[in-house]
């Protein structure tokens, strides 16, 4: 099964709720990409992403689910801008599983990630609004008996002359209207909404009052709560289990052998008798085909790779050996390596999914769905049921930063797994505790690199001899065929290959570390560790070239190259915002980083002071972000604070080691999330830009660790190579 | 073990068991969920409600220690402190996920309870244990402050 097989068309949620509604106009796409209007249940092959309601709201139906970035209110913003309506008259749904229909036009397949919910989307959605404004333009002029070009429409108010009608008024008829193929957008300049600065989020009221649904949340008839006794080791198989001693627990129902093999569901009338019983369930695992390595053992395979000569060469120039000896005998030459540890999501809501019967003998699967067109054929095939009979409702997502969306769709295997084992005779609800989520696998991988650097008699860099090894995310997956190339998973070399920077003998080897243990995108994917890398090498660098970090950096991009120039106008915006002078301040220090991903450019300059025992302070970060046009310059700067809050946790203290294949990190305790203590004050800066808009969720989180390292070696000359940085020898205060 | 417990400005009935954590009863029990489970150790503070008027973990409080005391939910409190708390958020666009928000929320007034002008440092102290994957925390702060000068005026 791949993710860009196609699904049939579910519309019966969405026909359901219009209909109800009485009079609703429904604006969308057909297959042919046409736009097309329909008013009845009689439609046949529309997109609907507009609809409005008899009493004149409108509804935006979401493609992308909501795990905090704001797609919510984007995607409102794009749809409002166009059709011209109150903000305040906009809700937003979330669109039901349809792979075919709302399939995010970055991946040809349903599915949030990589940054790219509002940049696939901005033009789509505009479409919409506008077509379903055309509509009711054409029935205002017939309601006035004018001409369409005579009509205007503002705020939801149409008018012509001193005649005037609501949105509601019109409806009926404008849902009789054939609107315009491809209907005028509106020029930057007549932007109201795009680009606004005081649009409240959608999802700001319910979120603050405790009315926000999570799939965490739901309860249906006849539902059990299960969670589930897993192997202690990744890969390890059940054997057998115990669970005579939960049998006096309330409320414990029953116990059963996942039929993968993966571990014991243990169903119930509660979450908490779940857990009880759980934990008084005893099991037998055979580990044969387990990891059951320890961190150390980890750490000591990626040294023999790096040891070795690469297997990959993933810059093509042939030359690795060479260009790492020119390196290392030029004028002036770096070397270091460096380790990066696994790193857990752990969004807030733990994993979780509700499955419940349908009337039509399939499923309706309740989730913070992030990537239907994997969850859907999955649960399908676990039930062995048509497509057609599995349907996806979608919620607020308590975080996922990557973790939701996965090749296997884990935990929506073990739900259908678990649903099927009691025959469909119940809904289920699986629940994972929090030591479920960081011994749950799909980490970030360690990574490790090694590179040579030489600085020519010009003060540039003459050579760079880049070697990585990394377990990679999409090998064996069916992301595998998309993403691998020679052998070369992108995901490993991100963010190197591809630098902006102009360097000459520039080579990048990659070798893969291999284990039973799967691994995952975490925000920012490769750039977490590759951007680390880069940055506090080029500040090793410039340091070896006595020129300031800021100065070096732009004598290696090109002004004629647009991408390098957009990289030198967030450096040079975040310098002069952070007042960059090159000065030194006992006890303090100040460094910066630039990177570009997801099509998007971050600077950051990063203060930091010591204390009189040498604790190290994260005082204030500057960022510089170029993302093209900003659609919502709040919600970016609210994902640029997240993403830099995101990233320094996990350079500071986060890492989840194993001991003999087993997690050593049981809860946040062992596993400590960025705390309100730690968060330094963050000022954002967004370049004014009139190219289209690129990604805002991931691209502040690759520059937050080289920025911080560098201004640590500023304030106490520690290079630090090694992961976390309190593993690295850093104290915090 | 049968049980009543005044939640909300009701009393209601239950049936837990004694060690049943109070989130637990709040969430599967009585349905209200604004309420969350985090982590289930008092690390996160997601679960965050207030007993009588103090803001406590319910992950980790026994519904049996509870007795006659006063719950009350992010789904209906509404004090002063609750609504300068709630409209600061909004007015700041706190939010992301939100999942962490209910609890931190509970926390905030809380703190402003007790404290009617709370500098940068009492809140990073009275708000430490509650966590944000998200990282909300430099919008927590100045809601925090705003909500003070909401209450003030």
């Amino acid at each position: 099964m791949t993710i860009s097989e196609k699904l049939p068309m579910q519309r019966r949620d969405f026909l359901k709720s219009s209909s109800a509604l009485g009079v609703a106009l429904v604006v969308g796409f057909n297959t042919r990409g046409v736009l097309a209007l329909q008013g009845s249940e009689t439609a046949t092959d529309f997109n609907p992403f507009v609809k409005i309601n008899a009493d004149g709201s409108v509804t935006i139906i979401a493609k992308h689910f909501e795990m905090g970035q704001g797609t919510s209110t984007g995607l409102t913003t794009l749809i409002a801008e166009e059709l011209d309506v109150p903000w305040d008259d906009v809700s937003v749904e979330f669109a039901p599983s349809n792979n075919e229909l709302y399939k995010n036009l970055a991946f040809g397949s349903q599915g949030t990630g990589g940054s790219s919910a509002i940049s696939n989307s901005f033009i789509q959605y505009r479409q919409a609004g506008a077509a379903a404004k055309d509509c009711l333009v054409q029935a205002a002029a017939k309601h006035f008996d004018v001409n369409v070009a005579d009509v205007k429409m503002s705020q939801g108010v149409l008018t012509s002359g001193d005649k005037k009608a609501m949105v509601s008024e019109l409806v009926e008829v404008a849902a009789t209207m054939t609107p315009a193929e491809k209907p005028v957008l509106k020029e930057a300049s007549q932007f109201t909404l795009i680009g606004a600065e005081s649009l409240p989020r959608k999802d700001s009221s319910d979120k603050t009052t405790g009315k926000a649904m999570f799939a965490m949340d739901v309860k249906v008839p006849n539902m059990l709560y299960v969670t589930v006794l897993r192997s202690p080791k990744f890969g390890g198989q059940l054997k057998s289990f115990d669970a005579s001693a939960a049998s006096d627990i309330n409320g414990f129902v029953d116990a059963k052998a996942m039929p993968n093999g993966s571990g014991v569901a243990v169903y119930a009338k509660s979450t908490w008798a779940s857990v009880k019983a759980r934990r008084a369930i005893s099991a037998e695992w055979d580990d044969a085909a387990a990891e059951s390595r320890g961190s150390e053992q980890m750490r000591a395979a990626y040294q023999e790779l790096l040891a070795a000569d690469p297997v990959y060469d993933a810059s093509g120039t042939g030359k690795h050996a060479e260009i790492a000896s020119a390196a290392a005998s030029a004028k002036a030459s770096v070397s270091a390596e460096f380790e990066f540890p696994l790193l857990a999501h752990a969004p807030m809501e733990p994993l979780n999914c509700v499955i419940e019967p349908a009337e039509d003998g399939g499923v309706l699967v309740h989730d913070g769905c992030q990537f239907p067109s994997i969850t859907h054929p999955t649960v399908a095939a676990v039930l062995q049921i048509p497509p057609e009979k599995v349907a996806i409702k979608t919620y607020y997502a308590g975080g996922s930063f990557g973790r939701r969306a996965n090749p296997t769709s884990d935990y929506h295997m073990e739900a259908a797994m678990a649903y099927a084992l009691m025959g469909g005779s119940h809904a289920i609800k699986l629940v994972w505790m929090r030591e479920d989520d960081l011994a749950g696998g799909y980490y970030r991988p360690m990574a490790a690199h090694k590179a040579t650097i030489g600085i020519g008699e010009d003060g540039k860099i003459s050579g760079w001899a880049h070697q990585t090894a990394a377990q990679s995310i999409a090998k064996g997956t069916p992301f595998e065929q998309m993403l691998v190339h020679n052998g070369i998973d992108h995901f490993s070399v991100e963010g190197i290959v591809d630098t902006p920077y102009k360097i000459n003998n520039m080579s990048v080897g990659l070798s893969d570390y291999e284990s039973p243990m799967r691994v995952l995108w975490w925000r920012s994917v490769g750039h977490t560790h590759t951007a680390y890398a880069m940055e506090v090498l080029m500040d090793m660098a410039a340091e070896a070239a006595a020129a300031d970090p800021v100065e070096f950096r732009l004598a290696h991009l090109d002004m004629a190259d647009k991408d390098n120039e957009r990289l030198a106008g967030v450096l040079k915006l975040a310098a002069e915002k952070a007042g960059w002078d090159g000065k030194q301040m006992a006890g303090k220090g100040r460094g910066v980083a630039v990177h570009k991903s997801f099509n998007s450019f971050v600077a950051l300059v990063a203060d930091v002071s010591t204390d009189a025992a040498g604790a190290v302070s994260v005082d204030n970060i500057t960022c510089a972000v170029d993302c093209g046009l900003a659609v919502n310059p709040d919600v970016i700067r609210a994902q640029m604070e997240g993403s830099i809050g995101y990233g320094l946790g996990a350079i500071m203290r986060n890492e989840v080691t194993l001991t003999d294949g087993v997690v050593d990190q049981a809860n946040f305790p062992q596993y400590e999330p960025l705390r309100i203590t730690d968060m330094p004050n963050i000022d954002v800066h967004i370049v004014a830009s009139a190219e289209p808009p690129t990604g805002v969720g991931e691209p502040g989180t690759p520059p937050t660790g080289p920025a911080v390292a560098n201004a640590i070696f500023a304030a106490n000359g520690m290079r630090i190579t090694t992961l976390p940085m309190t593993r690295g020898g850093v104290k915090f205060a | 073990m049968a049980l009543t417990i005044k939640i909300n400005g009701e009393s209601r009935e239950i049936e837990a068991d004694s060690d049943t954590p109070l989130l637990w009863v709040i969430r599967d029990e009585l349905n209200l969920t604004g309420t969350k489970f985090g982590c289930g150790v008092a690390a996160c503070g997601a679960c965050t409600v207030h007993i009588d008027g103090q803001p406590r973990r319910s992950c980790v409080t026994p519904v049996s220690v509870v007795g006659d005391a006063e719950i009350t939910t992010i789904d209906s409190i509404n004090t002063p402190e609750a609504v300068a708390v709630q409209t600061a958020w909004q007015e700041l666009d706190v939010v992301q996920c939100g999942y962490c928000q209910s609890g931190q929320i509970m926390s905030a007034i809380g703190l402003l309870s007790e404290n009617k002008k709370p500098s940068d440092g009492d809140i990073d102290t009275y708000m430490g244990g509650n966590a944000c994957r998200c990282a909300t925390y430099h919008r927590i702060r100045a809601a925090i402050h705003r909500a003070a000068d909401i209450l003030e005026a």
